[in-house]
Formats: C-alpha cells, structure tokens, sequence
C-alpha cells in the first residue's frame, strides 16, 4: 500500500491511539444528538449531573458499574484465550437461576451463609451454561460465537419457560419467584452505612460491588501472575505454538469459557441477589452485551475494565436523567454510544494508527532538505 | 378436512414469517461466500425496516419506501465492509457493533421525529405492498386439495416474497454458473489464488457485502411495507440471528437455505398455533420449546452430531497481500 513507518511509541500505543478511538465514538454520538435537534454540550451536562451530581446518582452509577465489571470482565477473560464469548448475556440470566434456586430453597442454611452458598449458585451456574459452548468450541470445533449467539436464545426460551411455568408463584400475575429472605440477599450500602451514623441513600448500590473488584484483581493475577494465565495468553497468541509448549488448547479453552461464566454469574448475584431480591424475566437488559464494548474499551485490562465500567455506569444513570429531562434522547442514546465505542475502540482500532503515526514521525524529524 | 384447513392455515403463515428469514439468509450467504462474516443482519433488517417505514411515511410510495431501506441497509453494509475489507478489523466484533448502533439508532431517530416511543405512524394501504392473487385462483379454489393448496397457500402473498423465492434459484445460478460467482466462492475459500490470478480480493468482497446489504434490506423493507405497516424498535426480535442460524444449518448453500429458513417459519407458525392450546397427556404446549428449536438444531449440528456445519474456508480472515 505504502512505505512502513517505524512503531508508535508506546504511550501512543497504550493511551493515545485508545483515547483518540474513544473520543471519535463519543464525537459522533454529540453530531447525531446535534442531528436530532439537542444540544450535545447540555446533554453531557445533564448526564454528568444525573449521574455524579449526587450521592444518590453516584450509587445508581456504581450499581449498574458492578454489572459491567463482571460481564466485561467476562467477555475480555475469553479475549485473551482467543474466543470471543457473546453468550455472556445468556450466561448471567442461567446464573440468576443458580442464585435464586439456593437462595429460594436453601434456607435451612445459617445467616448470611445462605447468600454465599447463592454467589456460589450463580457463579456454578453461568460456568455450566458456558461449558457447552467451549466443550464443543475445544472437542468439537463448533465456533464458539455462533453457539453463544445461539445459547442466548435458548437462555431466553429456558427462563421464560421456567419462570411462567415452573418458578411463579401461583397467586402472581407476574412471571418471577418469590422474594429472598433476609439472609439470601446481599446487603446494600445504605443498610451497612445506616446504623454506623453515615448518611447514604437508598440506592441499589450493594456490596457486590467490592465483590466486583475483588474479581477484577483475581482476573488481573490469573491472566498475568499464574501458569494458567500464561497458557490462556499463549493459546490466545498462537494455539499452533501453545502445542509445541505442552499446553492443551482445548482444556484451556474449556478452563476459559468456564471462569468467563463463573464471571458472568457475578452480575446475577449484583442484580438478582443484591436489588431485586427474586427472579425476574429478562432481568439481564442487554448487560451482558455491555460486557463486549467494556472489554473492547478497557483494552481487556481489569483496571481497563474497571475504568470503562464506571463511564458505562455514568453512561446508564445519567442518560435514564438525560432521558427523563430531554424525551427526545431516549435512552437508546446509549446503546448508540456503546455501539460506536465496540465499532471505534473495536473494529476500528487501527483506523488512526496510520495518521497519528504520520503526524508523530513528521514531528521528530528533520524535513528533507 | 378441518386438519387440512389447519395446515393450510399455518403452512401460510409459515411462508410468512420464513420470507424474511429467507431473504436475510441468503444475504448471509452471499457475504459468508466471499469470506466476510456477518453477524450484523440483526441489525442490518432493523436498518432496512426504518428506512423503509420512514421514506414510505414521508413520501408515501411503497416503491421509494423500498428504495429508502434498501438504501440504508447497502450503506450499513459498506461500514461492515470497510471495517472487514480495508481495516482488516476483527468481523465479529464489527458485526457485534453495527447490531448495537442500528438497534439504538433506529429506535433514538423514530423517537426523536415522531415523539411514540419509536414507533412510526401506520401506513395507508397505498403505501403497502398488496397480497397479489395469482391467475385463477378463485376459480381453482374449488378443486380439492390442489385448490385450497393453490389458492391460499402459493397465492395471496405480496411481491416480496415471490421475489425472496425467485432469490433463490437467481443466488445458485449466480454462484455456481457465473464467472462471478466462481471468482467470488473461490475469494472466500482461498483468496490468495483469486489474488494471484489477478483479480481483485477487495472488489470481489464488497461486491458481496453490496448484495448482502440488498438482500438483507429486502427482509427489513418486508417487515415493514408487507407485514406491520410500521416500523417499531427491536422488531427484527432475533430474525437476524435465526437466519444466520438458517445458514449454519444449510452449510452456506441457497436451496437448503430456502429449506431450512421455510423449517423455522413453520416452527414459528406452529409455535404461535400452539400458544395455550392444551394437548392430550402433554398438557399445555412448551411454546419455549418450539421457539428455542432452531437454535438447538443448529447447536445440535454445529456440534457435528448431524452431519458437519464447514464454512468457507477463509472466511472472517482479513486478507493481507503482503503475506
């Protein structure tokens, strides 16, 4: 095409190119709400009100964070054996089955133990709906993007199923389980906070949260600090060459997709354990898809990650404020934007490689005389 | 002759709910073929139903209608393209985004012009495709068996689905008995050679993303100007997915495509016949069960257990000349 230029450095490499991909997502997201008629400068100011402007907003904000750390930590787990996991929406709904069966049928259990043997339910639960996927992907070479995409499907067919048939109580109109009892749910911060003289408001914010970091580090140590961690980085690289080291593509692919659902159970037990108390149809709300662009944006580095879950989480509350004070920006805003984040941040990572790369090589050299 | 009545009645339906199918399938098909992998059709049928129910509701002809979601579909497909062809960029994740923003969008503009949520204003009948009565039928109508199956099951369907059937022989020809289609299944099994015969990879591959985009946008356009008479958020509900399952399921060729997209429209006729209906010793009907069955079959077969599911082989690898 045309001459090589010499590497980028690496702080372009590792912030510049990402943020410019980020910002042009961003970019195009003000001209097409400038396209609708609104002004963009004032709809990031009501969005960044409504979402930090307050304790209250800043719990909504970190609440809907904790789910995208876990569905994104989910999604970028996989990235780094190689396999791309969409079925992490289908995964975090099984789980929330795993949670509210223990936390449902369980009770027998002591105190708050019931609601670890639930964050055990939900985390055995989505790694069981991830195995088939990677046990075919490993043993029997079934693209594990077109069996996730499918296993969403049946996910939804499965719970729907379960619920309306199974799982409703029978004096409900409404397809969900019962409520959990105290000790299977897992505490909110303004319960914690309450008693000990600091004022916090009722927000769905809970302890998973800490949870959700906890995973985070575990993520960060497995990938980067561990045996393991070094197959799944080696298998992801080069399968043909992780071989020739000893190691077993299709286990570490299998070992993958199982923590990848054992992840995706987090944001069971954040929504199901930790707000709504009891199942409910459809509770994943497209997450799960989230969990793709957080990944793509946080480069599927668990500070990344965390990062990018936090800027989903602003994106989430502040555009339900954004959508309440300005009806003409619905919260489909948001999906646009996590769409043109997956396109720029994703597919088009390498658009501005060339020009920045151009722009920085003119700069440290001398013009031709 | 009621059982007959009935099976009437859902084969139909299902010719109905298949068209779309066949149509996005096919448009798979032609991309898959060249190598480009697209999971975007989800989206793309959204596109292609919007810009068919927002051009037919300002102009309101059916035709520009038409021309309007084609239009929209081509130009989401050439994003995928130049991300898939020029960017080299990872297929999946391209797909993944285009069904994220084509799902915002679509939904955010039709609230943002007609303040219902999204949804559009019906269309009058004059900006609808009419079911068309092939000749004769009424006068066949009488004929046992054959009548019935002639007058209300091959006619009474609109032009889009004659077209999406006519598609299919038009795909196999074009794909098996052109220089076209031999050069284009030949970029998505092995580039390289389609290369150094000096033809041109790029060209071929966005040709194929262009039918796709056709394709496709004729499945959305239908949903729309044959089906719903206006165009609602989410509406595609999965079509995209079904049909990508459709191709899996028919190893990427166009009459077992056809076979299998009119399979799971039965399936979906049969599953919405059957809501609440009570069978003897079963009980009420798991319409789940019907619903969750494309997608079981395709797992089922992508596992190798019936048969093997192989695409082509080169297909959702960039192809880089300097290799």
């Amino acid at each position: 095409m045309s001459s090589p230029l010499r590497p980028l450095p690496i702080w372009a490499d590792v912030a510049l190119i990402p943020l410019i991909n980020v910002a042009a997502a961003f970019v195009i997201s003000g001209f097409v709400v400038l396209a609708i008629g609104e002004n963009p400068l004032e709809a990031v100011q009501i969005l960044i009100t409504g979402a930090l402007g307050d304790l209250e907003g800043i719990g909504f904000t970190l609440y809907y964070a904790t789910s995208f750390i876990f569905t994104g930590l989910a999604v970028a787990i996989c990235f780094h054996a190689g396999l791309f996991n969409i079925g992490v929406e289908g995964q975090a709904y099984v789980a929330g089955l795993g949670a509210a069966l223990a936390a449902l049928h369980l009770g027998f259990l002591p105190g708050y133990s019931l609601v670890i043997v639930a964050i055990i339910g939900a985390a055995l639960f989505g790694a069981a709906f991830a195995f088939i996927p990677g046990y075919l992907q490993a043993k029997r070479d079934s693209h594990i993007v077109i069996t996730t995409i499918m296993f969403n499907y049946i996910a939804s067919a499965l719970m729907g199923y379960l619920l309306v048939n199974v799982l409703r109580e029978p004096s409900q109109m409404n397809p969900e389980t019962p409520t959990f009892s105290v000790y299977g749910q897992v505490p909110q911060f303004h319960e914690l906070l309450t008693p000990l003289g600091i004022h916090w408001p009722v927000t769905p914010f809970n302890l998973s949260f800490l949870l959700a970091l906890a995973a985070a580090f575990a993520v960060w140590v497995v990938i980067w600090r561990t045996r393991l961690g070094y197959e799944i980085r080696t298998v992801g690289a080069n399968a043909t060459a992780a071989v020739y080291g000893g190691i077993s593509p299709a286990r570490v692919t299998i070992v993958t997709t199982l923590l990848s659902g054992a992840l995706a159970g987090g944001m069971a037990v954040n929504v199901i354990l930790g707000e709504e108390h009891r199942l409910i149809l459809e509770y994943t709300a497209g997450f799960g898809f989230v969990g793709i662009a957080v990944a793509l944006m946080g480069r599927a580095h668990p500070v990344g990650i965390i990062l990018a879950a936090i800027l989903f989480g602003i994106l989430y509350q502040g555009g339900a404020e954004l959508a309440f004070e300005k009806p003409k920006i619905s919260r489909d805003m948001i999906v646009v934007i996590q769409g043109l984040v997956v396109l720029f941040a994703g597919a088009l990572e390498h658009m501005f490689r060339r020009p920045v790369a151009v722009l920085l090589a003119r700069r440290t050299t001398s013009p031709p005389i | 002759m009621d059982l007959f009545n009935a099976f009437i009645v859902v084969f139909a339906s299902g010719i109905r709910l298949g068209t779309p199918l066949i149509l996005a399938c096919l448009a798979g098909l032609w991309s898959e073929r060249s190598g480009v992998v697209d999971i975007g059709l989800e989206g793309k049928i959204l596109v292609g139903a919007f810009g068919s129910a927002a051009v037919a509701t300002f102009t309101g002809s059916v035709w520009l209608g038409l021309l309007g979601g084609v239009a929209a579909t081509i130009a989401v497909s050439l994003i995928h393209g130049y991300a898939s062809i020029d960017q080299r960029a990872n297929q999946i994740v391209s797909g993944t985004a285009i069904n994220m923003v084509a799902d915002g969008m679509t939904a955010l503009i039709g609230n943002a012009i007609w303040s219902q949520g999204g949804r559009t204003p019906e269309l009058p009948a004059y900006a609808q495709f009419q079911t068309i009565e092939l000749p004769f039928a009424r006068a066949f109508g009488s004929v046992p068996i054959v009548g019935p199956i002639y007058e209300r099951l091959i006619s009474g369907h609109d032009l889009i689905t004659y077209a999406a059937f006519l598609l299919v022989p038009l795909t196999y020809w074009a794909l098996y008995s052109t220089r076209f289609g031999l050069r284009l299944r030949a970029v998505g099994e092995n580039p390289a050679a389609v290369d150094t015969a000096g033809i041109s990879v790029r060209a071929l591959r966005y040709g194929a993303v262009m039918i796709c985009g056709v394709l496709v946008g004729l499945a959305g356009v239908y949903l729309v100007l044959s089906q719903e008479a206006y165009f609602q958020p989410h509406m595609s509900a999965g079509r995209g997915f079904i049909a990508l399952a459709a191709l899996v399921f028919a190893k990427w060729r166009p009459w077992p495509a056809l076979a299998t997209c009119l399979l799971f429209g039965f399936l979906d006729a049969v599953a919405i016949r059957m809501q609440g209906v009570e069978l003897p010793v079963i009980g009420p009907v798991p319409v789940q069960a019907i619903e969750a069955l494309p997608y079981i079959l395709t797992v089922v077969l992508l596992a190798g257990f019936i048969g093997k599911a192989i695409p082509p082989k080169a297909s959702g690898i960039p192809y880089v000349k300097e290799r």
